[in-house]
């Protein structure tokens, strides 16, 4: 089994969540890594958009902005960001991906600002983009981050893109729509879900060399453990080479590691 | 009956439908010449304190020279629409240009890193800001186009994004559901960069549009950048492809490479050393005035500015990274 860095074994777990068939919008970065394993895996129908209006490319290289030209090469449609938002709005696209500064055992997540004070804020983020709209929009929010306790909190700061905002049920009282959420929260140390009846955050897998209690130890809130927790699979011999030498051989990604 | 919530800033750029219905109905729809300068337009159609809206997205498609110019002839307490607004915010930053913005992404350059000098503005509170989302400012766009005074939606209630705006929650007259309403977003300039135009203002664009079909029928004025002219015989044979149309449209210039060191697609790729070395040298304030010097202040034009950072030689280098012929990022 070859050796692998944590980025490469977090885009090989997403890769997996994504099915033959889905609909995804994707950013740059991880998910794009993923998305695009996926489909040179076991989902070659996967059809990715992105927010500013692109749909189903075959990427020739790693984009650095959801809207430059490589996001739309040799795509199926070049058209514009509400495209994207209005297909999310009525319930065609399956996952999104999102990241976050911040992110409590609801799946909120902050990409606003640190601090308590709006008019003050310690640090000022660049705010929703689309994130909020993909979050609110698409059916399960998926999120790619590294995990320690000072990004997993008890409170964020402030709800940027909501999760299930204060628990099971709050989504659709505040007008969300129904059914939607966040999904899985992939780290570096293990795979993250939510509860169906509370919609805490709770453990469901542990990568390889990690336990329970190093999760646990880089959480800032108490999580919950489903009933039977896995030992994440290791990425295997062909989807390490497929990402290396075809979806990111300039190892603009995986090289972040 | 449910509770309804209302964001907790003020709306900071609005105008009625009717009042919208005669000033576009006084705009002048005849098909003229609109050929001029970059330093023309910008004098002549943006004015101090007005609300600007840019088109492409941050990094991709800006009208560069206009955004330079805007710089050069100190325009002063600008509104924006912060729709992905990336390297074209740092511009306007930079040059102390705007005091207000309507946000949905500020600061950040997407991967390449955030705006030190973005961040010091907004954090200091000299730009006053008010949250939205990339669909809710592009929504509001069309309702603006649309000419109605709101667009409902189903994103943004129950976070801070919606406490921290100016939208309101209703309740849908159909099924009850609570909606938030987006109020039209009527910029006073619109600025746009496209592939082609004609001399009237009618324009093609290739790739993704963003926001700019929504954000141009949206705008009082419409200022067009364009990597070329061309005859009015090649928009009549393709009218498919006319994605503004002149009417729209006060103002037409060709500049060529105009998006520079933003991203053009098909044509050249983004100028990441250049955008890098920007980000670099925010850091120090001091080193970032004489860089400020050197590539839009001491500079006559666009093109100058263009060269003194590598002229045709980079442009090429560009034009091969976007073709794949090389790589680069």
């Amino acid at each position: 089994m070859s050796a692998y860095n944590s980025m490469e074994l977090m885009i090989c777990v997403a890769s997996r969540f994504l099915e033959n068939g889905a609909t995804v919008v994707v950013g740059t970065g991880a998910p794009c890594a993923a998305a695009m394993l996926a489909q040179k895996m076991h989902a070659p129908n996967l059809m990715a958009f992105f927010e500013a209006g692109a749909f189903a490319p075959i990427l020739p290289t790693m984009p650095i902005s959801v809207g430059d030209s490589r996001t739309f090469y040799k795509a199926l449609m070049a058209s514009g960001m509400l495209e994207t938002m209005e297909a999310c709005q009525k319930g065609m696209v399956d996952y999104c991906f999102l990241g976050g500064a911040q992110i409590d055992m609801y799946g909120n997540l902050n990409s606003s600002m640190i601090g308590t004070d709006y008019d003050h804020p310690k640090v000022r983020f660049p705010g929703s983009g689309g994130a909020n709209d993909l979050a609110s929009l698409t059916w399960r929010t998926m999120v790619i981050t590294p995990q320690d306790s000072r990004r997993f909190v008890e409170k964020v700061d402030f709800i940027t893109s909501p999760g299930y905002l204060t628990g099971k049920g709050a989504r659709e009282r505040a007008g969300l729509p129904r059914g939607s959420g966040p999904y899985k929260v992939i780290t570096n140390l293990g795979v993250l879900g939510f509860d169906e009846e509370t919609c805490r955050m709770r453990i469901e897998s542990v990568h390889p060399g990690y336990s329970i209690d190093d999760i646990k130890k880089n959480t800032g809130f108490e999580l919950l453990l489903a009933k039977k927790i896995t030992e994440t699979a290791k990425p295997t011999e062909e989807e390490l080479r497929v990402l290396r030498e075809e979806v990111d051989p300039y190892r603009y990604i995986i090289g972040r590691a | 009956m449910q509770e309804l919530k209302t964001g907790t800033k003020e709306l900071m750029q609005f105008y009625d439908c009717d009042e919208m219905r005669e000033y576009f109905r006084k705009k002048d729809k005849s098909l003229r010449n609109k050929l001029t300068t970059v330093s023309e337009a910008v004098k002549n159609l943006i004015n101090d304190g007005e609300y600007i809206a840019v088109g492409g997205f941050g990094g991709v498609r800006i009208p560069t020279a206009i955004l330079h110019e805007i710089v050069r002839q100190r325009k002063k307490n600008l509104g924006l629409s912060g729709h992905t607004a990336t390297h074209d915010f740092q511009i306007l930053v930079a040059g102390e240009c705007i005091n207000r913005c309507d946000i949905a992404y500020i600061i950040g350059l997407e991967a390449r890193g955030l705006s030190p000098n973005a961040r010091r503005a907004v954090e200091s509170g000299k730009i006053k800001i008010v949250e939205w989302t990339n669909a809710a400012l592009a929504w509001r766009y069309k309702a603006a186009a649309m000419g109605v005074p709101f667009l409902p939606a189903r994103n943004m209630m129950g976070t801070d994004v919606f406490k921290y705006s100016a939208a309101k929650e209703i309740e849908c007259p159909f099924t009850g559901k609570k909606l938030v309403a987006y109020p039209a977003l009527h910029p006073d300039v619109g600025i746009i960069h496209v592939h082609r135009a004609d001399i009237y203002g009618n324009c093609q664009i290739d790739g993704i549009q963003i926001a700019d079909q929504e954000m141009a029928r949206a705008s009082k004025k419409v200022i067009i950048t364009t990597e070329q002219i061309v005859p009015t015989e090649q928009i009549r044979n393709d009218p498919t492809r006319t994605i503004i149309p002149y009417y729209l449209v006060d103002a037409v210039i060709e500049v060529p490479f105009g998006s520079y060191p933003g991203n053009m697609p098909y044509l050249y790729y983004s100028d990441e050393e250049h955008l890098k070395e920007w980000l670099e040298v925010e850091k120090d304030p001091q080193k970032f005035k004489e860089f400020l010097d050197k590539n839009i202040y001491g500079v006559k034009d666009f093109y100058e500015y263009i060269e003194v950072n590598g002229g045709l030689k980079k442009l090429h280098k560009l034009m091969q990274i976007e073709k794949l012929i090389i790589q680069g990022r």
